[in-house]
């Protein structure tokens, strides 16, 4: 029921996201969604893409450190309180958001979350048992 | 001025048969009493009867800080400990520090050398000394007090640090002699002027400065801002602390070696061979007249070259240049003694792996700042920014408590640290100096 994603160790400096967007490309990899997260020194790129093994090895034979982390796509209802009964259902079960950021693709009807969660099998559970639906990482990919 | 008239301006044969009478009577004394000096003399098949001139010292092998290490804490005493009166240490690389010990006669040498010293540098038994060298383990802070009380001078014990109240005993107790690091009497300079406190309006006439590396360029800086001479002073504990060797303010060109009791030498630092009179390479010194801690053809590792001319003051003894450089990587950031090699083994400690590092450092607003470029590789990374702060944090955390200096952690991609030849250039030292 995971997705993975991968992320990226970027120095905050000028043309390194352009750097990744070019490598991505040039390996015919197509970025499904992004998010930067940084402070005045780095950042830590996280992407979904299509194809992760092709985008890791070119990532990796460009220098880059790469990692791939478990994260769970959600779909949230596209109405005023979508995301916050997602939120506050799992802040009811105890289980923490690392970080969440918007797929570019909406799901019918309905707009897409990535989420980061610190028990992701426990997240899944309480999502489930809500009726949410959760999106498997080979269709996020393709979406 | 000159405090030992009879000695300090002593003609240069009559100085160096006292060198070599002191010299004798060192090495039979070491051979005596110091197993190690015994056993490498042996190894070299050499006595102190083969020393008849002092050009023959060269035959004697070196001592250098891992054989100090080697001996930590008390072994490189020759004398027992009922008779050592004071201990000082010196930062550790590898967590051990170099332990240096003083009989009552060798702190009394010590502090007639540094009141040879203050006097060199202009100050008079009427003056007050604001002593901002640190207090401690540190040879500074007690090796000026001495010197200065053995000149009849008043001194003021303020250390290093809490540099507001400084500002405030200075405009109040009105001192006359500054003695500090360089660096950190810019940033005096600099807190008296927010203060709002005038510092060529406070009644310094004369600084002596030393224990890091610095520039003529900060000399002049210094003098314009304080509106005094500044000398610049030398002095390492394993050889007994400052007051090895001091500029005279007549000439303020080079420091006088205090040869009656330090022979100096200039050598190879590649092959150890001893460098014609003028030559630039590593400064060794052979103590002549301490008791608890003598030491014998210790290499400095610190890059001069001595000055035979007379000097305009009147003393004969030898003047060393301004120290230009260290012949191995060791740093001084902030008159600490900082080695890439601990940094490393910080960050081993720290993350379980070796990462490619980087130390850069800065001089900014007078004081020296380290930064440590760590590279982030996939044992390192992790996906969280929170978890990566947490990294600098520690490893800046652990520097700070092992070497004793603060530093800047800034997380760097991979590959970007530069390398020659394949090996990472480990430092990076931007002070102008
Ligand atoms: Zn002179």
């Amino acid at each position: 029921m995971h997705a993975q994603q991968i992320s990226i160790f970027l120095e905050n400096k000028a043309g390194r996201l352009a750097e990744v967007t070019g490598i991505l490309a040039g390996a015919g990899v197509n970025i499904r969604a992004l998010a930067l997260a940084d402070t005045s020194d780095f950042g830590v790129l996280r992407l979904i893409v299509d194809d992760n093994h092709k985008a890791e090895n070119a990532l990796k034979q460009g220098g880059f450190t790469v990692s791939k982390t478990d994260v769970v796509a959600v779909e949230v209802d596209d109405r005023p309180g979508g995301l916050h009964h997602i939120l506050d259902l799992l802040q009811n079960a105890g289980i923490n958001v690392e970080y969440m950021y918007a797929f570019v693709q909406h799901s019918g009807a309905n707009a897409v979350m990535i989420f980061r969660f610190d028990q992701p099998d426990e997240a899944l559970k309480v999502l489930g048992a809500d009726g949410l639906k959760v999106i498997e990482g080979h269709r996020l990919y393709t979406m | 001025m000159i405090y030992d008239v009879e000695y300090e301006t002593m003609p240069r044969e009559a100085l160096e048969a006292i060198q070599l009478r002191r010299l004798k009577a060192t090495l039979e004394r070491v051979c005596a009493t110091v197993p190690f000096y015994r056993e490498r003399m042996a190894a070299a098949g050499i006595t102190p009867r083969d020393i008849q001139r002092l050009e023959d010292l060269r035959h004697i092998p070196f001592t250098t800080k891992q054989d100090l290490r080697d001996n930590y804490p008390f072994g490189m005493f020759a004398v027992p400990m009922d008779t050592v009166v004071r201990i000082h240490a010196s930062s550790g690389t590898t967590g051990q520090p170099t332990v240096v010990g003083y009989t009552a006669r060798d702190v009394n040498t010590w502090a007639t050398l540094m009141a040879r010293a203050l006097v060199a540098g202009g100050a008079t038994a009427n003056d007050i000394i604001h002593n901002a060298y640190g207090y401690g383990l540190f040879t500074g802070g007690l090796g000026v007090h001495y010197g200065a009380e053995k000149l009849g001078a008043s001194v003021i014990p303020v250390s290093g640090g809490n540099t507001k109240r400084q500002i405030l005993i200075m405009r109040d107790f009105k001192p006359t002699v500054i003695t500090a690091t360089p660096s950190y009497t810019l940033h005096l300079a600099e807190v008296a002027e927010e203060m709002g406190v005038s510092f060529k309006e406070l009644s310094f006439k004369f600084g002596i400065f030393g224990a890091e590396p610095w520039s003529e360029n900060m000399r002049q800086e210094i003098e314009r801002k304080l509106n005094i001479t500044a000398v610049d002073i030398y002095g390492l504990s394993e050889v007994i602390g400052p007051g090895v060797a001091i500029e005279c303010h007549e000439a303020k060109k080079g420091l006088h070696v205090f040869e009656d009791h330090f022979l100096p030498e200039i050598i190879d630092p590649a092959t150890g061979e001893v460098l014609p009179p003028g030559e630039t390479g590593e400064l060794v010194f052979t103590s002549l007249t301490k008791e608890a801690f003598p030491v014998i053809r210790y290499r400095t590792r610190d890059i001069t070259s001595l000055n035979f001319e007379p000097c305009i003051c009147g003393r004969t003894h030898v003047r060393m240049n301004r120290v230009s450089g260290r012949s191995d990587d060791m740093l001084i950031i902030r008159g600490v003694n900082v080695f890439p090699s601990q940094i490393e083994s910080v960050l081993m400690e720290t993350s379980e792996v070796a990462p490619h590092y980087q130390l850069v450092v800065d001089r900014e607003e007078n004081l020296d700042t380290l930064t440590v470029r760590v590279e982030v590789g996939e044992r390192l990374f992790s996906d969280e920014v929170r978890q990566l702060q947490e990294l600098e944090r520690k490893i800046s955390k652990n520097i700070k408590e092992t070497l004793g200096v603060s530093a800047k952690v800034k997380l760097v991609e991979p590959h970007t640290i530069q390398r020659s030849e394949g090996k990472a250039v480990r430092v990076i030292d931007n002070r102008k100096i």
